[in-house]
């Protein structure tokens, strides 16, 4: 029990801590790396939480994929970051003060808060924890049941997100020469083609 | 001492409070407002698993999988955009988006 303590500690403070560094970072460079710091803790306060699947899910697709995409982007546009960070002072009072109301307002809420006997009672539940499986077989089991539409909806949300990426950022340049197999394959021998008659000792 | 349900809930608020203190802090860096985006997200999906967990109910994990989801589709797409206006460009400072008013 300490020790499960003593990791909520260390992994929520890493936490805070990276995600702190992620928006004051001068260089948008270490903000990614910071925001990979802060996943890879999240995802082990989900594996505290007993959420294995999630967690594993947050490193592949958020440490493997976004964050890696963010940083290709960082260091693919070639930006003066140091002009952008012109007037990070100007705005540091009115956001600190949003910031600071909003923390204000959670805490209360936070604190203020009591759960309601009824929303513990297990057979009430849409789903509850089942013992005996794991994690990830009970996720399996309802969301290709129950939430199987809601599954093919994230589906072709990644697929329209895939697309769009590719439409917005494919481009034609000019001066480049792609293959195209259309007019490959329309060729004919009669327009490709064309046989002369040379005299003998003269040129073509 | 125990970890109870109120933890989890303080370190998502802080989370959240820190994203939208980045997207205060960082206004003319866009890439700095998508991170920020992630962490609200993150956040969020803090505060569904831990409800998850201690109301023994699953719904909130898997509502956690398709916010995952639809951060990574929201992170693909903003980050073309982005790409697409810095060829156009040549910056990517937020202020110079309103020339886009149509």
């Amino acid at each position: 029990m300490i020790i499960s303590t003593i990791a909520f500690y260390l992994f929520a403070a890493m936490t805070i801590a990276s995600a702190f560094m992620v928006i004051s970072a001068k260089n948008p460079v270490h903000s990614v790396l910071y925001l990979i710091l802060a996943f890879f803790n999240s995802a082990a306060l989900f594996v505290l939480l007993g959420a294995e699947f999630l967690a594993m899910i947050l490193v592949v697709v958020y440490v493997g994929a976004v964050a890696v995409l963010f940083l290709f982007v960082v260091m693919m546009l070639d930006i003066n970051f140091a002009e952008l960070r012109q007037g990070f002072l100007q705005y540091l009072p009115i956001g600190g003060l949003v910031g600071i109301i909003l923390l204000i307002e959670l805490i209360l809420v936070v604190s203020g808060w009591v759960l309601s006997p009824e929303a513990l009672d297990v057979s009430s539940q849409v789903a509850p924890l089942t013992s005996g499986l794991t994690n990830t077989e009970q996720l399996g089991q309802i969301i290709y049941t129950d939430y199987a539409y809601l599954f093919q909806i994230a589906g072709m949300i990644l697929l329209v997100a895939m697309i769009g990426a590719i439409v917005l950022t494919n481009r034609k340049r000019a001066g480049v020469r792609k293959q195209n197999i259309a007019t490959q394959v329309y060729r004919r021998p009669e327009e490709s083609m064309a046989v002369r008659k040379v005299e003998p000792g003269q040129g073509v | 001492m125990e970890i109870g349900l109120a933890h989890y809930l303080t370190v998502s608020a802080i989370l959240l409070t820190l994203g939208i203190f980045g997207i205060f802090l960082n206004r003319k860096n866009v890439i700095v407002i998508l991170m920020s985006i992630e962490l609200i997200l993150l956040a969020v999906n803090i505060n569904l698993v831990a409800f998850s967990a201690f109301l023994g109910n699953l719904v909130g994990q898997v509502f956690a999988l398709f916010i995952l989801t639809v951060a990574a589709g929201e992170a693909a797409i903003g980050l073309a955009i982005l790409v697409v206006y810095f060829r156009n460009r040549g910056t990517i400072a937020v202020e110079d988006i309103h020339h886009m008013k149509g």
